[in-house]
């Protein structure tokens, strides 16, 4: 064990009992609605809920910004529980189907979407959560596995992503280091919990030992707003989409005398808007982080330090604190000399243990042993500044969503009598179809199947997908 | 088309629902597709249609089709 900044912390992250000893009466969460949990009561109401649950059982957790999911999430990584984290408003029938590929024997929802599981037993209650027990046998889970993300995040799909104790708190270790977090902070949640990116901030965050404010409400909201200045929000983290809606809001404007650091991942943003926050943030004692990462990491591989980010607007920076970054040209090999396109590969402790499609699979070791793909194409400067230039996979992130294109055609093939194609960039989903008879259902079937906006979707009718022998599409 | 023909019509395109559903009742609690996405692209499409800069503590309380008439009408758009 080592002592940082009076806040002792263990091989266990998140052993919130080590950050209680050192400050149990320092406040964890505070609600919008005026509510707060100390870090003691996280571990009372953790020992609550581990009477309910064994430790080793799989517990799905459908997920808001509010004290029930937060404590319930922290329940389980203390009680060394693995929960999977997800969006509380899930499609029921998406729902029905994780449950019957992953048989949780648990699930820890809002009270008002209970009523999703009619056949099982509510045997815990707290916070506005219930626990509902679902009869399924519990199995065996690998002794490592902490937590389990979502990739898509939007389609439902089963894919998930395996992440040990030792990811999660690396991942949020580095995090503290690199954004100096100490338990004077208070950060807002501008973004999901089930989403790697917003739970890295209440990860590094509780590890310090600071305060989060937790919301539901938007950056489009006045409330949000309001929480924020009347608890002195200090910090304050976004997608892209975040920091364009920021801008159409007027936010640089805005009198924000706390919030002192501002973090942007979960895509790209244009180097002009980079450049604008980036700017202004130094020039009134603030500090803009571009960061990068991705699910398959925990959350974070980089950082672009907010001292040097003027000069290189649109740059992804350095590897995190105990990462480390290479480029492969296309023969595998290193690339070490600046200004050469190559794939983007990650090595550190929170890289994942790898996916998981199927119950079974959570027995599975570490399939990945720390070194990750990342699909990304980069450079590098002569200052050792990483550049994303393009990718490899065929996916789109619009609003921090990962939309996969192949996943989107088969979900299009399923539905319609059609062939499709789809492409796009970071801001529109392009889909071709040939039956241009079903062309008008598309756009509403996405958004409901996707939960991507129908004015972020363009479609035309081609009259023919061309593919080679093998069924691949060729140049479109 | 008339101001308020104009004023449906983004809602209209932006929630893919019919005229008559519009009125008191639309409003974010009541429309479950009513997300800052959704919100942030009326508020633009109001600035376009209407040639009018949003002043943005009106942008979040733009939480229904009425608060959206009132809105206007502090900008001079009669409806």
């Amino acid at each position: 064990m080592t002592e940082i900044g009076g806040i002792i912390k263990g091989e266990n992250m998140l052993d919130i009992r080590k950050t209680c000893s050192a400050c149990g009466n320092r406040i964890a969460l505070l609600s919008d609605s005026g509510e707060a949990k100390t870090y003691e009561e996280l571990v009372t109401f953790a020992d609550g809920f581990a009477a309910a649950v064994p430790s080793h059982s799989l517990v799905f957790i459908l997920a808001e910004n509010s004290f029930g999911a937060v404590m319930g999430y922290v329940a389980c990584l203390l009680h060394e529980c693995v929960p999977l984290l997800l969006n509380s408003a899930t499609e029921a029938s998406q729902l029905r189907h994780l449950c019957e590929v992953y048989t949780p024997s648990y699930i820890w929802l809002p009270d008002v979407n209970s009523s999703i599981g009619d056949s099982y037993t509510a045997i815990f209650k707290a916070s506005g959560y219930t626990l509902l027990q679902t009869g399924y046998k519990p199995f065996d889970l690998h002794s490592d596995l902490a937590l389990l993300l979502s990739t898509s995040g939007s389609t439902g799909s089963p894919k998930l992503v395996r992440l040990s104790r030792q990811n999660v708190h690396s991942n949020a270790e580095s995090i503290a280091q690199y954004l100096q977090i100490t338990a004077e902070e208070r950060p807002i949640t501008s973004l999901p919990l089930y989403y790697s990116f917003g739970l890295s901030v209440i990860n590094s965050h509780l590890l310090r030992g600071a305060t989060i404010l937790l919301t539901k409400y938007s950056v489009s909201d006045s409330e949000f707003w309001q929480f924020a200045r009347e608890q002195h929000a200090t910090s304050l983290s976004g997608v892209p989409y975040t920091w364009q809606m920021l801008k159409q809001l007027r936010f640089m404007r805005m009198q924000t005398p706390d919030l002192r650091t501002l973090t942007q991942a979960g895509g790209k943003l244009s180097p002009e808007l980079a450049k604008e926050y980036i700017d202004w943030a130094a020039a009134n004692g603030k500090r803009f982080y571009v960061m990068y990462g991705q699910t398959e990491a925990t959350a974070r591989m980089s950082y672009l330090p907010w001292d040097v980010a003027a000069e290189k607007p649109g740059s992804i920076g350095v590897a995190i604190p105990n990462g480390r970054f290479e480029l492969r040209d296309m023969d595998g090999i290193a690339i070490s000399e600046p200004d050469k396109q190559g794939e983007l590969v990650y090595y550190g402790p929170n890289v994942s243990m790898g996916y998981a499609q199927k119950s079974e699979d959570l027995l599975l070791g570490d399939c990945n042993n720390g070194c990750l793909h990342t699909g990304d194409i980069a450079m590098l400067d002569s200052d050792g500044d990483y550049y994303i230039v393009g990718r490899m996979k065929r996916f789109l992130k619009i609003f921090g969503l990962r939309i996969g294109l192949d996943e989107v055609e088969r979900l299009i093939l399923s539905h319609f009598d059609t062939d499709c194609y789809c492409c796009g960039t970071d801001e529109k989903l392009h889909v071709k179809v040939t039956n241009p008879d079903v062309a008008g259902q598309i756009p509403l079937f996405l958004e409901q199947q996707i939960h991507l906006f129908r004015q972020y979707i363009q479609i035309s009718v081609v009259e023919k997908i061309l593919r080679n022998e093998v069924g691949k599409v060729i140049a479109q | 088309m008339t101001n308020l023909e104009k004023y449906n019509q983004i809602f209209i395109d932006i929630f893919d629902v019919k005229e008559e559903e519009l009125g008191d009742n639309f409003t974010k609690a009541e429309v479950e597709d009513w997300d800052s996405v959704r919100q942030m692209n009326i508020l633009s499409q109001f600035e376009e249609t209407f040639d009018v800069i949003l002043d943005p503590e009106d942008m979040m309380t733009f939480k229904s089709y009425n608060a959206g008439k009132k809105i206007l009408a502090k900008n001079n758009i009669a409806l």
